[in-house]
Order: structure tokens, then sequence, then C-alpha cells
């Protein structure tokens, strides 16, 4: 198999499987961790296979193109560091997909837990493989995002959500100051790829940017590694699983910090900045973590602040800057996640078998489970750092380490001291663990009786301890080529130090100082064991007010009661404001473009003629009308509305006056149509009546509103007739309008430039448009489905009771007959006038190519049509005797523009490209037939199907409550 | 003079279209979106200057722009006028829907708090 795809499916694999998982049944436990583990089994292997290619130092990529007009490519790339990464991450995820089918209760959804188990694992394969800066960021990002759904899977567990928020706030902010972090050196060094970077390092080092720079991915990489002061999340994300908290706190998670600091450690490592802070952060970690190890009485709490600690170990390694100090860095990276990971599930099996993880009821375990017990003592004692074992060679490095670097800075040469004690700290907390919970008299204050876990439970402890014993005792044998090719990675062969990976190295200070941490524990055990073990207060002593859980809540409601403030000064669920706001906003981005690009008026008035004085005493009228409306509105709807026609009237008298008939027509038209729908709207609203007076105080209030409203309006007004004015009085700019007028006929075949734009240059445009009407008269008549009238607007309005009431009654007649009579001559005339109307309509849209007219002018005069036979017979009368079927009407009218264009496609021309040829008809003589005309059929079939079916389903609402009310008393009458 | 009074005019009708789509009530925002509408065809009308007596029909064999009247402004607006139609179509009747669904006519969907 080629390498690219052995390296793409140690990628995928585990986002396929997790994709799998999600899909099965809530209690499918073993098929899940059947999948997990094959999944990881084959990524494994192909990680294996992958070995041999680069073992030497050379460095795999494969680049697959993502956006590559941005020059974006997924980067996957393989070097030493990241294979010893991946094989960390897929081994013991292996092992800990194995243990977690043990360990999960069948009662959980056990399917979930694999999935994210498994995304989880892809994330951090994508983060050790990037070979991009920004896909390392998102990578990361999505480690912080699925260890927050691992930590909160007992989301039913309040802890358990607390450390998950907690997780995921401390982490993805460090995800978020690493992408700027990256997006700084990516602009300093000019290329997001690794190799690139890493080819760039004195271009960054000289950039001052380096520094903000820095600090950003220190953020990232210090909140991931749960470095002080940001450790505080790790202890509360124990609400977790414990196969989660072993795969999380041993080999991934937090170990994602470690490879980013790595990464970054051939360009930063020999900075001062680095030095101080990752260096000082590390020791602080070291020392603070072990010593709150040591006053935890639940076992998981040891063993996080133990991983704080010897996180904070390795992070000072990495501070230290010497290349020795990054080998024994990456080196204990490995240890630690082999002893700790077995250590979790240790705990986790105590738990599991003895119902309870606090050292203070536990006791004597030994006698129940003689082989977890002897798993755990050798474990813990490669945490302790004993002989014989992995811990002891890593922590032996870190010791000559920080010897051999105990001059220059005076943090150093405390450096020594401080060490050991961290080293008997980590003694003193390891002898704890065994000894409070494996031997000692038998537990008492326990609610079962204590026995050993499955076998394959245990496996997964037996193979890393075994591991733990085997590279302590054949070091060189078992991970040494592994460690040589990651540490060529990191340093490069030509500055790849000698290093001895031997178990003794004669007698020296590094031996001298384990010695003394060794004893230190012990005595501080003997002296200080019991009061440790029931000490009453809990926490650790002088550390109390050191507590980073307690600040991150302060300030995370600090963050919400100051949101909550800012949303209650500025915002509000009121219309009013905000549309006044929208206004203003609008007005101000106007003034803003006035007063930047300049506004001249140049006033061009020649005397006045008679025409002139009749268009300014048409828009004396239009401009009353429109204002009338503005005042009636609110009380005399129906007086709004016909002064409100009345403006429109006028709008139209313009259009014609200003050489724009189609326009005129159109909005002629339109004007019918709207004027009926509001008419038809008016039925359901509220009466309003002027003698109906609100309180003192909200007319005080709408007072003051009117009036700053006023002001808006009047400068709006002001503001749009200015810049029209201004703009209408200076010379035309030459557009796009020449191309339309030179073509129409030439090209289009039609002498009606506005028809030819409409339906053949911008057939597109309308294409859209008559799509969007369709989507409104259909969603008017969703809502029209579902519509129920307010209560009051239930009875018949008082004009039709008044008509069912009038006066005495002729003989042979029935009530209310006499004022249907009225409407008889005006119902005939309206029945004959239905032929003439649709011949209008069609006459309208065959001459629309040369004339005014047009398929939006024919359809909304079809409309009408159709809408005067409802009003002069009602809606019964007209749908016995007439097919109407709007809503297929629409479908045709959008089949037919469409497939007028998709032809043009079939033709190789683009999408609604038109074609037109003359051809002599008998009686009409030569005449262009377009195909565009076909496309307005379409337009106009639409057209009548949306309007029809909005006025429609707004005139039927009174007939279904008239249907509606028949069936009530037909039931009423049953009962 | 044609100008200014068309200024004039679309000045007018957006003052009194901007009045009622502050105003409480959804039926005078539905009137006054319709007169914005009215104001803002003409503005965009206006876009392509005022001429009187030259429709853009074109002669054949005549078919210079500067015979005839800005079309791109014309064919702008002949869209916007049957969108607003739909708009005002689509905004009456959730004005309906929002009135049956909470028994109040006011924008905010309650009258307001005393």
């Amino acid at each position: 198999m080629s390498s690219n795809l052995l390296l793409l499916v140690i990628l995928a694999a585990p986002f396929l499987g997790a994709a799998v998982a999600a899909g099965l049944p809530r209690h499918a436990r073993t098929s899940a961790a059947i999948l997990s583990w094959l999944v990881s089994l084959v990524s494994l292997v192909s990680l294996a296979a992958l070995w041999p290619m680069f073992a030497d130092g050379e460095v795999l990529r494969l680049a697959i193109p993502w956006l590559p007009s941005l020059g974006v490519s997924l980067i996957l790339r393989l070097d030493g560091l990241s294979w010893i990464f991946c094989a960390l991450i897929l081994g013991i995820g292996a092992l800990v997909v194995l243990y977690a089918r043990y360990y999960m209760s069948p009662k959980d959804p056990v399917p979930r837990f694999f999935s994210f188990l498994l995304a989880f694992m892809g994330a951090m394969q994508g983060v050790v493989l990037s070979g991009n800066l920004i896909q390392l960021a998102v990578f990361w990002e999505l480690t912080s995002l699925f260890s927050f759904l691992l930590i909160g899977y007992w989301h039913q567990n309040p802890s358990a959500r607390e450390g998950a928020r907690m997780a995921l706030t401390v982490t993805a902010l460090g995800g978020l100051c690493l992408l700027v972090g990256m997006i700084l050196i990516g602009s300093i060094s000019g290329s997001y790829d690794l190799d690139d970077v890493l080819a760039a390092k004195s271009v960054i080092l000289a950039d001052p940017r380096s520094v903000p720079a820095l600090a950003l991915v220190l953020m990232g990489a210090l909140t991931k590694s749960a470095q002080f002061p940001f450790h505080f999340w790790l202890p509360r994300a124990m609400a977790a699983p414990t196969p989660v908290s072993a795969y999380l706190h041993s080999a991934t998670m937090v170990k994602a910090g470690i490879f980013l600091l790595l990464r970054m450690w051939p360009i930063f490592g020999q900075t001062e900045l680095w030095y101080f802070v990752v260096a000082g952060a590390g020791v602080a970690t070291l020392l603070i973590g072990a010593w709150c190890a040591i006053f935890q009485h639940d076992l998981k709490g040891l063993l996080a602040y133990s991983t704080i600690s010897h996180l904070g170990l390795i992070v000072l390694l990495l501070g230290l800057g010497s290349p020795l100090g990054a080998i024994a860095a990456i080196f204990h990276t490995v240890n630690h996640a082999t002893f700790k990971a077995s250590l979790f599930m240790a705990a986790g099996i105590i738990d599991h078998e003895a119902g309870t993880r606090d050292m203070r009821k536990l006791s004597g375990l030994y006698r129940f489970m003689p082989i977890t017990g002897t798993l755990a003592i050798v474990a813990a004692a490669a945490m302790a750092g004993v002989p014989l074992l992995n811990g002891f060679l890593s922590k032996e490095m870190f010791l000559a380490e920080v010897v051999a670097g105990s001059d220059g800075h005076a943090l150093n040469a405390a450096l020594p001291v401080l060490a050991t004690l961290a080293s008997a700290f980590g003694v003193l907390y390891s002898l704890r663990f065994i000894l409070a919970t494996f031997f000692g008299p038998p537990p008492t204050a326990l609610d079962k009786v204590p026995h050993e876990p499955p076998a394959w439970m245990r496996r997964p402890v037996e193979i890393l301890v075994a591991l733990c014993l085997l590279v302590g005792v054949l070091p060189a044998l078992t991970v040494g080529p592994f460690l040589r090719s990651a540490a060529v990675a990191v340093l490069g062969f030509d500055d790849l130090p000698y290093y001895s990976l031997a178990l003794w190295h004669g007698f020296n200070m590094p031996l001298l100082l384990s010695v003394l941490a060794l004893a230190g524990g012990v005595a501080a055990y003997a002296i200080f064991g019991r009061k440790l073990n029931t000490n009453p207060r809990g926490g650790p002593w002088g550390l109390k007010r050191l507590n980073g859980g307690y600040l991150f809540e302060k300030a995370m409601t600090g963050i919400v009661k100051g949101a909550r403030w800012v949303e209650s000064r500025l915002g509000t669920e009121r219309m009013q404001p905000q549309l006044r706001l929208v206004v203003l906003a609008a007005l101000a981005a106007g003034a803003a473009a006035a007063f930047a690009g300049g506004v001249a008026i140049r006033p061009s008035w020649s005397a006045p003629g008679a025409a002139e004085f009749v268009f300014a005493g048409l828009w004396l009228t239009g401009g009353g009308c429109a204002i009338a409306a503005a005042w009636q509105a609110k009380y005399h709807r129906l007086a709004a509305v016909v002064l409100m026609g009345g403006a429109g009237l006028v709008s139209c008298i313009t259009f014609v006056w200003l050489s724009a008939p189609d326009l005129a027509l159109t909005q002629l038209l339109v004007e019918v149509v709207t004027t009926v729908l509001l008419l038809l709207g008016l039925r359901w609203l509220p009466k309003r009546r002027e003698d109906i007076q609100a309180s003192q105080v909200e007319l005080a209030r709408s007072r003051r509103r009117r009036r700053v409203d006023l002001v808006v309006a009047a400068v709006v007004g002001l503001a749009l007739a200015f810049v029209s004015y201004a703009v209408m009085t200076r010379p035309m700019v030459e557009g796009i309008s020449r191309f339309f007028v030179e073509r129409a006929y030439s090209e289009g075949g039609g002498r009606n430039v506005v028809n030819v734009i409409l339906v053949d240059f911008r057939a597109f445009d309308t294409f859209g448009e008559i799509t969007v009407l369709g989507i409104v008269g259909l969603t008017v008549l969703a809502l029209l489905r579902r519509f129920r009238p307010a209560s009051d607007s239930l009875p018949a309005p008082n004009q039709k009771q008044a008509r069912e009431r009038t006066g005495p009654v002729a003989e042979g007649r029935k009530a209310g007959d006499a004022v249907r009579d009225t409407m008889l001559i005006p119902r005939v005339v309206m029945r004959w006038m239905f032929p003439f109307v649709i011949v209008l309509a069609v006459h309208l849209f065959l001459r629309g190519h040369d004339l005014p007219g047009g398929g939006f002018a024919a359809g909304v005069a079809l409309s009408i049509a159709v809408l005067l036979q409802y009003m002069a017979n009602g809606a019964r009368w007209v749908e016995e005797r007439l097919l109407l079927r709007p809503i297929l009407w629409i479908g045709w009218g959008l089949t037919i523009a469409a497939g007028c264009g998709l032809v043009a496609i079939g033709f190789n021309r683009p999408f609604l490209t038109s074609a037109f040829k003359y051809v002599e008809l008998p009686l009409l003589g030569r005449v262009p037939l377009a195909s565009a005309v076909i496309f307005d059929l379409g337009v106009v079939l639409l057209v009548v199907g949306a309007t029809v079916l909005m006025l429609v389903a707004l005139a039927h609402q009174s007939l279904r409550r008239a249907k509606d009310d028949a069936e009530n008393e037909q039931a009423e009458e049953g009962a | 003079m044609t100008e200014f009074v068309l200024a004039a005019a679309i000045g007018v009708l957006s003052a009194a279209g901007t009045w009622l789509l502050l105003r409480p009530r959804t039926f005078q925002v539905i009137m006054g979106l319709s007169l914005l509408s009215y104001a803002v065809n003409l503005f965009i009308f206006s876009m392509g200057r005022l001429r009187s007596g030259t429709p853009p029909i074109t002669a054949k064999g005549a078919e210079r722009p500067e015979l005839y009247a800005d079309p791109t402004p014309q064919a702008l607006v002949l869209t916007a006028i049957v969108i607003s139609f739909a708009l005002t179509a689509l905004f009456l009747v959730v004005l309906l829907a929002s009135r049956g669904a909470t028994g109040s006519d006011h924008v905010d969907g309650r009258e307001p708090a005393e």
C-alpha cells in the first residue's frame, strides 16, 4: 500500500468509525466496542507499516487540495515526533477501548461513548499529523469539543456538566489564542505550511511580532496541558468516566499541549520569553501539582494532581531549552502515558469492584485483588521513579538536565533543590496511593465485597505495566529507535546530542538526588502518613487560597452578569425602537457617504411652462394623499387605503409623463390588486375608535415618541429629496443602457427595450424574481391554512348585518334581497367584462416585446379578470363555473420559464440564452418570433397563479368561517 | 422644475412612509411600506433622469440611446413594483396571522404595558 493511503487511513478511520458508532442502537455495547477496537487496530497497523519509511528522519507529506484558489490544502505530515505521538494515541486508545467495554454500564448509551472516543482520537491524530498551522488549530479546537462531550458524558451528573464546561471554556479559549498566534506566525513567515515555518526561524525571531505570537501560542499550550495557573480544569474533569480520564489525561488531551511545545521548540526554544514562561510555569506546576496530590482522598483526584505535576515536569524540561531537555521531555511523555494510563485504569477497577474511590474508606484491598494490587504497585513505583521501571529513567534524565543547567539564571540554581523536593512529594503520594488502598486492615466501610475484575478488563493494565517494566530494564532496545527518530524530528540530525538510555550511569549527582528523594518521600510518609490519611480539612495545607476553580467561577458569573447588564441597557424586544434604529442607521450611512464624497447641487432652473405647473399640481394632490393616508391609517383604514391609491395613481401618471409606459401599466394593474388585497384584510383587523383613550402615562409616552418619529421622518424625507434632486440635476453618466438600446432589436428581436431587458438580457434576474413571487404565494397559502381569526372579528361585519335587517320586505322577496339587487347592474357588467379583460391580457402579452405590455402586466390583468368575477358573484358561484388551479399554474409557470432556459443549455449556450427569427404569418405578415416569448409565457402563468392564489386564499377566510359555523350548528342540532 | 417637483414628491412620500413605518399598529406599518415603496420606485426611476415623450420603444434602424429614456432603471422598477406587491401580500397575511394568534394588532404582538 502506498504511504499516502496509509496516512489517510490513520487520520480518517477514527472519524469514520465515530460516524458508524453514532448510528448504532443504544444497547449495542459490544458491537460498538468491537468496531472501535477494529478501528484502532487498523490505524495502529497502518502506522506500524509506515515506520520503516522514515525511521531515518524523513518526513512524509500528503497534500490534499482543499481550496486551491486560496492556496489552502489539507497537509498531512508525519515525522518521528508525530509518529511517536500517533503510536501513543492509537495504542493507548486501543487499550482504553478494551477496558471501557467492561467498565461502562449497559444502562448507559455506550455506542455514543465510543463514538465520542473515536472522534476524539481522530481529532488528536489531526493535531499531531497537521502540516499546516491553521489546520492544527482547527483540530486542536476539535479535541476541546470532543473532550467536552466525553467529560460531560454522564450529563445527568451536575459535576460532570460543570467539569466539562470548565474544561471546554479553558481549553477552547486557549485554542482561540493559539489560532491568533498561528495567524501571526503565518503572516510573519509568509506561509502556514509547517515546513516553511520551521525553515523561517530567523525571519520569525527577527520580527517584533514574534513576541505576541509566542505568548498566544503558549496560552494555547499551557491551558491544554493544565499548567499553572490554568491547571484547575483538570481535577474537575475527573467527573468523566474513568476510561476517559485514562485516555485524556495520560496519552492524549493534555499531551497535545506538550506536542505543540515540542513543535514550536525548534523555533522559539532558546528565547528569553520561552524560558521564563515555559520553565516558570513548568516548575510552579510541578511543585503545586505534587503538593496538592499528597492531600487528595479520591484516588482519581490524586492521579489528576499527579498528572498536573508530571506535565509540569515535562514543560519544565522543554522550557530549559537544551537539546537533552527536549529528548528527556519526549521520553517522559511516553513513560508518563504508560504508567498513568495503567494507574487510572487500576483506580477505575477499584472503583468498579469496591464501589468507592475514597482512600479513607479503602484499606487492605490486596487480599481481595492481589493481581490488580501488584499491577498498581508496579505502576505507582514507576510514577515514583523507582529503579528498573521506565519512570526512573526519564526522571534520572530530568534530574541530570536540571543539575547540568544549574548555572546562569537565578532560577536555575534553585532548580535541583526544587526538582528533588517535587520528586520526594511524588514518592510520598505514590506511597500513599498504594499503602492506603491495598494494605492495612480489611475495609469496613464498603457496601460490597471487593474482588478481581474480569480478566479482559485487567488485560490492558497488564500490557501497560509490562511495558513499564520492559522499557525500564531494556530502554535502548525497546523505546530507543522511536525516541531517536522523534528527537531527530525536533532537533535535526546535526544538532542531535549524545545521550545514553542505559539503566546505570555510575554514581553521580542525579542518582544521589534520586536516592534522596526516595528516602525523603518514605520518611515523610512514615511521619505524616496517618495525619494525611485522616486530614479532616481535605484541602492541601497552605494552598487554600490558591483556588483557580473558584476564581474561574467568579469570572464566569461576572461575564454573564455583565452581558445581562449590557443587554438590559442596549437591547430591546420592542419593534419600534429597533425600526427607528434601522432608519437612523440608514440615515447615518447616507450622511457619512455624503460627507465623504461631497454632494453639490447644481440647480438647473428654466422658466416653468404650463406643463410643469400641471405636473406640480398633480403632485400637490399626490403628496396630499400620502400625508392624509399617514394621518388616517390608524383610525380610518378604508380612507387610508383609498388615499394611498390616490398617491399610487399620481405616481402612475408620473411614469406616463416621464416616458415609462411599461411602468405606468404595471403600476396601475398592481395598484388594483393591492387595493383589493388590503380591503380583504381589513375585515380581520380589530376595531379602533378614537374615543377610546389610553392612560395619561401611555399618552404622554406616545406623544413623545410621535414627536421624535416626526423629526426622523422629516429628516428622511428631506435627505431623500435632496439626494434625488442632486442626482437628477447633474449630467448622465454613460452606463450599460447604451448596450441594451442598441442591441434590443438586433439581438433580442424586440423594440420594447424594457421588456427585452426583462425577458432576455436580464432574464435570470426575472427568473429569480418570479420564483420569489411563487414562494410568497405558497407562503401566504400556508399561513392562512392555520389562520384563526381573533374572537372580535368573528361576527359578520356591521354592513352585512345591516343588509339583512333592512326595512319592510315586499311579498315574494326575502330580507336583504333589495340590497343585493342594487348590485345587479354592476354584476352583469362585471360578468360581461370577463372575456374582454382576458382579451386585453392576451393583447398585452403578445405586444409586450415591441410595445408597452409584457408578461407581468398580462399576468396581473388576467388575475384581475378572475378577481372581478369573485367580486361580482361571490366565491361559490365562480368556483362552480371556473376551474382555478393557481398552485398548478405556479408550477407550470416556473417549469416553462426554467425549461426555456434549459433548452439553451441543450444548444451549448448559457442558461436562458434566447433565440429569435422572423417568420411570415398569414394575415399578420412578417413578425419576429423570439424564444423569449415562451419565457414570458412562464412569467404570465406564474404571476397569475401567485396573485390569484393569494387573493383567493384570503377571500376564502370569510367562507371558511361561515362553513365552520354551519358545521357547528349541525353538530349542535345533532346533539 | 419637473426635477424639483419630483424630488419634493419623493421626499413627501418617503417621509409619510417612514412615519407610518415607526407607528405601533401593523396596518400603519403596511401602509408605510407601500408609501415607501412608491418613493423608492420613483427614486430609482429618477436615476435615469427625467424626459418626456421619449419612451424606450425603439424604431427599426434608429437604435440610438440618446433618442430614448433610460431603460435600465425602468426595468429595475418594473420588477420592484411586482416584488413590493408580493411583500405587501406577505406582510398582510403575517399581520393577520399575528393578530389571530395574539389577539393584538400591535407590532410587538401585545398591547403596550401601562
